[in-house]
């Protein structure tokens, strides 16, 4: 068997029980925190009686005992079904599917501006140590990674919505603007731009500070001396030589944050009213809609497993030093 | 910037207006101009948090009665001053001995999918649907001792025993009125018609984004002829407090209800040209807010030590510092907007020398570090001004000698624990629904001290004569009589303090000027809206 396709088949093994570990510990865990949805309900109505409260345990399947309840979720799990939402009357891999476009489009276009505006402001800084223009990248990273997302977020809004008018400030589209085509796509680019900014800026000072660290690591080495020794042009020796390898820390980091990129970010969704899946969890812990809560943590479980097997792969790709074991 | 500019073109409207008009010598108001409703226009208010659907006999969550307000209808609404009014039944009367209510029903309603509304539609909520899924509405409805209907356009409703609060019960929250051709013989909770509601309404449901909007469209067929105005109405979802304040400010919204906006920035919001703050339209429900004190938890049982609590706490400060001055200072268990309010009570004016006293008298002396007793407090988990309360709760009992430690929960965590009286102090606040019968009895009687139910007796507060004057003054047909009842009952409770009452909360409605005759009864933005217009721009 070729090493790659046992490396793969090992890696899926291992997975698949993990998996079954984390959605047993998910399950409990869930079920540890005090009261339940017909709680929450009962205390929503503002009134409630014993009757109400038992008619909403008895169609939540509340009134089971607890592993009773455990091999009916793992059941469905294993036949690919995530559960139905009793509070919300629907399935809940449709609540997930409606909520997935918003949370992608916004998670992954601030993950690939945070990547490559942190990668090569970090260059940046780095090749020019100790100038005007590490100084600049150096206090704004700063600034940017230490000051709280939600005020950003806030900020952006008051001087771009409220104070200018140039971007709308909450939601995902024009509500009622019946666009289609390039319009719509437009409408949903103009609102895209704050929450993608704000959720991107912290990221991109997190990985603009580690890359300008491990830049400066990688260009004192001896082979970066020697290539210059060699008569490398400046050029060559950054992309062949230093960023190569520097950017080796950055893909853990990335590949880590990539795997969570599907459960949105509660902050921003909140503050822009980003009908996501961050919000949807969100609601779904305050509520206590186990059924919801139950299937955002396995999805997000299988991309973050997802992710590290591709990771490491990437690793192969980029560092030939680097060789796939099981 | 750009206030000055819009308020320059409508100065530059209104005076339009007013020259157009046939006489030189009227006013130059365009007020004047504008008080004729207008057709058409789009209304967009904050909806939060959203609402788990829009099944208005299902689910009686604040924000799904303010949208499916608009869908369904009830028999009744109620004035300002609680006294009921027409919807879908357009006259009633109540026998002398207070046991039969009639009720006539308007002519020409049809359900939105056009099937005619009749009697029948009424007799199935009030006897299958609402008894099944509606903690309030089977309550009352179990004081039926029939319900008929004669003919299409009339039901009958006969009581085992008068109940003069039953007339109090009518309007949209309390018994909606859901359609018998809909659900009729089928499992109510999983209704595969749950997720398009079916009302008489003005407005008809069309769209839910969830996590997005809620879009409601004019019902073309509504039963009062030339209603509603307005073609149609988004309720945005804005989940975070600050952003919804923006977008009132910004005009991306129209309406804010309830608490949506923090008391912190409802005066700045005032004071914005384009915006107007409504307070009325909570009459109904009437929310009384107070300190929730556990009686079996030492020295809590001991009323001076709970008398001592009110004189100790300066609830002025919490009205005027805390909530921005919405409010007004609780005298009592029953609301000043709710009926049979008596003001003439015991009072606990801000006054720590009597706390101290009464401290003293119990036999609790303060120790090396000046703390007489330690008690725990659990605040609401509803944002932060619940937080602000507690910290001054600290500060304020921490004067007189009495330690708080504060705890803290999310919303169905303090749900389990107070339900299920793990608590010792707390804050909550719970509605009237207009008639102390209703909303009042249920935390002060004994028989309603029931374990894992919210809203119930949670305290353990037991009082021989106050379970008496509840249940005689509920049965009193003679409303002198019934307000003799209520006046000793007001001050016998405010002498016991079970809860220590804070404030009857006021909640800000903040509206566009733009918008008219929104909140024009007790049940404020969970009115239909068939009469609210919007002037154009």
């Amino acid at each position: 068997m070729p090493p790659m396709l046992q490396f793969l088949l090992s890696r899926l093994v291992k997975a698949v029980l993990v998996l079954g570990v984390v959605v047993i510990l998910n399950f409990l865990l869930i079920h540890a925190a005090p009261g339940d949805p017909a709680t929450v309900m009962a205390g929503e109505a503002g009134a409630a009686d014993q009757a109400f409260v038992d008619q909403l345990r008895t169609q939540f399947g509340l009134d089971q005992p607890l592993y009773v309840q455990l091999g009916t979720y793992v059941g469905h799990i294993v036949q690919g079904d995530l559960g139905f939402s009793f509070r919300q009357q629907r399935p809940v891999a449709d609540l997930l599917l409606e909520r997935l476009p918003a949370t992608v489009v916004l998670t992954l276009s601030a993950f690939v501006l945070a990547l490559v505006g942190g990668v090569a402001l970090g260059l940046l800084a780095a090749l020019n140590v100790g100038k005007w223009a590490d100084s600049a990248i150096t206090v704004v990273a700063l600034l940017s990674y230490a000051t709280p997302i939600y005020w950003v977020g806030l900020m952006l809004v008051l001087v771009f919505s409220v104070n200018l008018g140039w971007l709308p400030a909450f939601g995902y589209e024009t509500i009622g603007a019946g666009y289609s085509g390039v319009e719509k796509l437009a409408d949903i680019g103009s609102h895209m731009f704050l929450p993608v900014v704000t959720l991107g800026l912290f990221y991109m000072a997190v990985y603009t500070r580690m890359m300008r660290a491990s830049a400066l690591e990688v260009a004192s080495m001896d082979f970066v001396k020697t290539a210059r020794a060699k008569g490398q042009t400046e050029w060559n020796i950054v992309t062949r030589h230093v960023l190569r390898n520097a950017i080796l820390p950055i893909l853990t980091v990335a590949g880590i944050q990539a795997g969570q990129l599907i459960g949105g970010s509660i902050l921003v969704e909140s503050v822009f009213a980003w009908p996501g899946l961050g919000r949807l969890t969100f609601d779904a812990v305050l509520q206590r809609d186990y059924q919801v809560l139950l299937g955002v943590f396995f999805v997000t479980s299988v991309l973050v497993i997802a992710f590290n097997i591709l990771t490491d792969l990437l690793y192969v790709l980029i560092d030939p030093r680097v060789e796939i074991t099981t | 910037m750009k206030h000055p500019i819009r308020f320059l073109r409508s100065l530059a409207v209104a005076t339009a207006l007013a020259c157009t008009g046939t006489s030189l010598m009227a006013p130059p108001q365009a007020v004047a101009a504008e008080e004729t409703p207008v057709h058409g226009g789009t209304l967009t208010a904050i909806i939060q948090p959203e609402p788990p659907m829009l099944i208005l006999g299902l689910n009686q969550q604040a924000p799904t009665q303010t949208v499916a307000g608009k869908i369904y209808e009830s028999l009744l609404t109620y004035n300002f001053d609680l006294s009921p009014r027409p919807s879908l039944a357009k006259s009633w009367e109540v026998s002398d001995d207070g046991l039969t209510y009639t009720f006539h029903l308007q002519e020409g309603v049809t359900w939105h999918d056009g099937e005619p509304f009749t009697s029948k539609d009424v007799l199935f909520s009030f006897t299958k649907f609402l008894p099944d899924t509606h903690p309030r509405a089977r309550a009352l409805m179990s004081r039926a001792e029939s319900i008929t209907a004669p003919d299409d356009r009339t039901v009958v409703i006969t009581l085992k025993e008068p109940f003069p609060a039953f007339l109090q019960g009518f309007e949209m929250s309390t018994t909606p009125i859901m359609p018998a051709h809909i659900y009729e013989g089928t499992d109510y909770q999983n209704n595969p018609n749950n997720n398009t509601p079916i009302g008489t309404g003005p407005f008809m449901f069309d769209e839910w984004v969830k996590g997005s909007y809620i879009h409601l469209v004019k019902n073309p067929n509504y039963w009062q002829e030339g209603k509603p105005y307005l073609d149609d109405i988004y309720f945005k979802v804005i989940p975070d407090a600050a952003s919804r304040a923006l977008a009132l400010e910004n005009g991306e919204v129209m309406q804010s209800q309830y608490n949506d906006i923090e008391p912190f920035d409802v005066q700045r919001l005032a004071a914005l040209p384009h915006l107007q703050v409504i307070r009325k339209g909570y009459e109904f429900v009437a929310p009384l807010m107070w300190l929730e004190i556990n009686h079996r938890v030492e020295p809590l049982g001991d009323k001076r030590f709970r008398q001592a609590i009110l004189y100790a706490l300066d609830r002025e400060f919490i009205r005027d510092r805390i909530w921005f001055g919405l409010g007004r200072v609780a005298t009592g268990p029953i609301n000043s907007v709710t009926k049979y309010y008596d003001p003439n009570v015991p009072r606990y004016d801000y006054d720590p020398d009597k706390a101290i006293a009464l401290l003293d008298e119990m036999g609790l002396e303060p120790d090396g570090d000046g703390v007489r007793a330690t008690v725990k407090f659990l605040p609401l988990a509803y944002g932060e001004t619940w937080q602000r309360l507690a910290e001054y709760v600290k500060q304020a009992l921490g004067k007189v000698g009495v330690k708080v430690v504060l705890e803290s929960t999310d919303a169905a965590g303090w749900g389990k624990r107070v339900a299920n009286w793990d608590y010792e102090i707390t804050t909550d606040f719970l509605y009237q629904y207009a008639d102390p019968s209703i909303g009042v009895s249920r935390t002060y009687l004994s028989s309603n001290i029931r374990q894992g139910v919210l809203f119930t007796n949670t305290m353990g507060y037991k009082n021989p004569e106050v379970d008496r004057l509840f249940e005689e003054a509920a049965k009193e047909v003679d409303p002198e009589k019934r307000q003799d009842d209520y006046s000793q009952l007001q001050r016998l409770i405010v002498e016991d303090v079970p809860v220590a009452w804070l404030l009857e909360m006021e909640f800000p409605n903040i509206l566009n000027t733009r918008v008219h005759d929104a909140i024009t009864t007790a049940i404020g933005v969970n009115e239909t809206y068939a009469d609210t217009w919007i002037s154009p721009e």
